[in-house]
């Protein structure tokens, strides 16, 4: 047990990632971008990030290609439901994992 | 207000870190993510009990990268005011402090303490995510909560009462700065945020806040059923600047123009389920008659 | 240098003097004049500090318990009601352990309503984890105001400073008023262990489990459980600290005396009079009467109510033949909070004394001295015995 006086006095937290744990587990759908549609991997270049701006999580990155962080994205499929060009699918995670593992 | 952000311009920097407890798709992740970058680092939060306080994580780990203190239920705006008043103490006015509370922190047990702040003249931002009933318990009635929706304290028949209107009661406090967001247009309260970190004393922002568990929608539609709440003209975006009322944003643009039938949007959500026909064309011209002062209201100032 | 002032005002320049930087209060009878007073002193430029006049008690303490966690010194005084609209405050000032320091002006407590003096405000919120001290006279109300500050930030928890409205809070009484360098001396800067800062980003008060977890390096962190622990065995260390700085203050300031008990003429006493606050000076009168007829009899004030001071209660009276409880509050339904408390303490001592407990004052019904003699007289008889159920002085039934 940490021997800090004020640490053990009160209730301080302190900011770190993944307090509710590994929240990918969460998911049954699995995000998947088709980079051949997605627009900043189409045009090479800093565009849309929709599906960026409406993550929940900030699981999706702002870089071209946007990519996911599965660790943490809880398959809420906002991303796939905004993207405005379809890029977006969501996949069943036992088919994924099920690919995985072959 | 100021230029408009886009998506491509609104800051990658990150304030909330991933792998909280916040529900999957959940609307208020959205605010607060957005609503966090709009604030800065240079700031204090304050909030109470909340889905907020799960969000940001059971002790000894916070999700939120700025200081955060928790205050009991009914003390939101109270506890910012004893952080402002601990900051102008020791010389620190330039760090923003920031109130976040539910729709039950806010309308119900919160009101007295925020009517307080905005009456002394505060200088604090007041954010009141309205997820329109007690989420955090479990999908209990609120003052905000619509007339006809069934909660788990409205279970057979939903509440019979109108939602509270509550930037109008804080308006009428004559502050500077009230303004209603939503989760469905991120940017336009990103850009709200910053126009109220203009200005000093008291601020308010009223951001309707989709609730994938508490309304019945899957998760994927978060975003879009507030869209639609805005589209069918039942929640309006609007700023009271210095008492000047103005639609903005997407209810701006509506203006003049036909709005979606409210039932575009009950039908998307099973806690409307119990409204019949004429509940829903009762609240239609309810809508229809706020849109019609809104036409005229804007006529007028056109006229003049 | 010497002043005859109120009870109030003595408060208000203890307050003062400590420097403190943020006040918020709600007026009721009968603190109103301290409050008035610190809001003058504020708004005449003679103190610098923040003076935020909220909308109720709760959002007093709430002021006082977020500025207090960003930094500053913090102030707030109530009565009654106030306190008890506080109630869920106290807990919350107490768990995150804040150094507050809150002047209750006692009075009792509605329904009915009544704005004079007894303890059962400040009494019922005897288990919220805040640190009480009683008042006896002006003297002490700026001394302990003082001391209070001291106390509060040395085992970070929050301090009530009691004493008794209108007999103490309206009388004028003369007193000296410390010299501001002493003070100094005395009570050096608040500085807290962490204050909200964004360079220091922490999340206080969030929800804590009931096991242990660890933190963001790995180290395990208490849970709820031991947090209350370490509040409890806080609170029984400060009985410690209360001692030491009752030393240092009689040091600096020349004056002071015992922390926990104020005895008169108990050094040879057979019976001892207990009580709180200012009443104990009213029954100084009352055994020099008694005194006069041959009764070998003392009295004590508690200075400290919680922490509770069982063992120095043990020191003093385990010898004596009789103890005699006075109170101006109730546990109803069972007896005096103080003589349960105080049986409590002597429970394992062999030929412990007879423990006597009555009620008296409440809603400020006039306590007269030929009462409190009578009830002495009839106490101090060898067959007298302990109480079985509280008696009621001038119940008038």
């Amino acid at each position: 047990m940490k021997d800090e006086k004020f640490g053990c006095r009160k209730s301080y937290s302190e900011p770190g990632p993944g307090d509710g744990g590994r929240t990918g587990s969460w998911r049954v759908l699995r995000p998947v971008i088709d980079l051949t549609k997605c627009i900043p991997a189409k045009k090479n270049k800093p565009a849309c990030f929709t599906c960026w701006l409406y993550c929940p999580d900030g699981v999706i990155s702002k870089t071209v290609p946007p990519t996911i962080d599965y660790e943490y994205c809880k398959g809420c499929e906002i991303c796939a439901e905004e993207c405005p060009v379809g890029a977006i699918t969501m996949i069943e995670e036992s088919i994924l994992i099920m690919e995985e593992e072959e | 207000m100021a230029e408009q952000t886009t998506i491509l311009n609104l800051t990658d920097e990150e304030f909330v870190h991933p792998g909280n407890r916040a529900c999957s798709g959940c609307g208020l992740s959205i605010v607060y993510r957005v609503g966090l970058k709009a604030l800065g680092r240079d700031t204090i939060l304050v909030v109470p009990p909340s889905c907020l306080t799960v969000l940001q994580g059971l002790y000894p780990i916070a999700a939120t990268q700025l200081p955060c203190l928790n205050v009991t239920f009914a003390s939101t705006a109270a506890a910012a005011t004893g952080v402002l008043g601990a900051l102008r103490a020791q010389g620190r006015e330039k760090t923003t402090v920031a109130a976040w509370a539910g729709d039950g922190g806010t309308s119900d047990i919160g009101l007295q303490a925020l009517s307080g702040a905005c009456e002394r003249g505060e200088d604090l931002i007041y954010l009141c995510y309205d997820n329109e009933a007690y989420m955090n318990t479990g999908v209990q009635r609120s003052g905000t909560t619509p007339r006809h929706v069934i909660t788990t304290t409205t279970p057979i028949t939903g509440k019979h009462q109108k939602k509270k209107d509550v930037p109008a009661i804080i308006a009428a406090h004559g502050i500077d700065f009230v303004a209603t967001a939503s989760a469905a247009y991120p940017l336009d309260l990103f850009d709200k945020i910053k126009a109220a970190k203009q200005i000093s004393g008291p601020r308010y922002l009223h951001i309707h806040t989709p609730c994938p568990a508490g309304w019945g929608f899957s998760s994927r539609y978060s975003v879009k059923i507030g869209r639609l709440a805005v589209e069918t003209g039942l929640f309006d975006l609007y700023v009271i600047e210095n008492g000047q009322f103005r639609l903005t944003g997407q209810s701006q643009k509506m203006l003049g123009k036909k709005r979606l039938p409210v039932i575009a949007y009950f039908k998307t959500q099973s806690r409307f389920r119990g409204m019949t026909e004429d509940q829903v064309a009762q609240i239609q011209s309810e809508v229809d008659a706020k849109w019609a002062g809104y036409e005229k209201m804007m006529g007028e100032e056109a006229g003049c | 240098m010497h002043i005859i002032e109120s009870g109030n005002v003595a408060a208000a320049l203890g307050v003062k003097l400590a420097g403190v930087q943020v006040i918020a209060a709600y007026p009721i009878t009968p603190q109103t004049p301290l409050t008035e007073k610190l809001s003058e002193l504020v708004d005449s430029g003679d103190m610098k500090a923040e003076y935020i006049p909220v909308e109720s008690e709760h959002s007093a303490l709430s002021v006082c318990i977020a500025a207090s966690s960003a930094g500053s010194r913090t102030f707030t005084a109530t009565s009654a009601n106030g306190l008890l609209y506080m109630n869920e405050q106290l807990h919350w000032a107490a768990g995150a352990r804040l150094p507050i320091v809150m002047c209750v002006v006692n009075r009792g407590v509605g329904a009915p309503w009544t704005v004079w003096n007894d303890h059962q405000d400040a009494i019922s919120q005897r288990d919220t984890g805040w640190i009480q001290l009683y008042a006896c006279d002006h003297q002490q109300i700026i001394d302990t105001v003082l001391k209070a500050f001291c106390l509060a930030e040395t085992v970070s928890s929050p301090v009530m400073v009691c004493y008794d409205g209108y007999i103490l809070s309206h009388t004028y009484m003369p007193f000296e008023i410390p010299h501001e360098d002493a003070v100094q001396q005395f009570l050096p800067p608040f500085t807290p262990e962490y204050k909200l800062d964004p360079k220091f980003p922490a999340n206080l008060n969030t929800v804590t489990l009931p096991d242990p977890r660890p933190d963001v390096r790995g180290e395990l962190a208490p849970g709820y459980m031991e947090i209350r622990h370490n509040l409890h065995m806080d609170m029984r260390r400060s009985l410690d600290v209360i001692a030491d700085i009752e030393t240092k203050f009689t040091d600096v300031f020349g004056r002071g005396g015992t922390p926990f008990i104020e005895p008169y003429r108990c050094e040879d006493a057979d019976y001892v009079a207990v009580c709180l606050g200012s009443l104990s000076y009213h029954l100084r009168d009352v055994i020099d009467m008694l005194r006069e007829e041959g009764v070998a009899i003392g009295v004590a004030g508690l200075r400290v109510y919680r922490p509770f001071p069982d063992q120095a209660i043990r020191d003093a009276f385990s010898h004596k033949k009789g103890l005699i409880v006075f109170e101006k509050a109730l546990s109803y339904g069972y007896e005096g909070p103080l003589y349960a408390d105080i049986k409590a303490a002597l429970y394992a001592v062999s030929d412990r004394p007879t423990v006597r407990n009555y009620i008296l004052g409440l809603g400020g019904r006039e306590i007269k001295t030929t009462q409190l003699a009578a009830a002495l007289r009839e106490s101090c008889q060898v067959s007298a015995g302990s109480t079985d159920v509280p008696e009621f002085i001038g119940l008038k039934m």
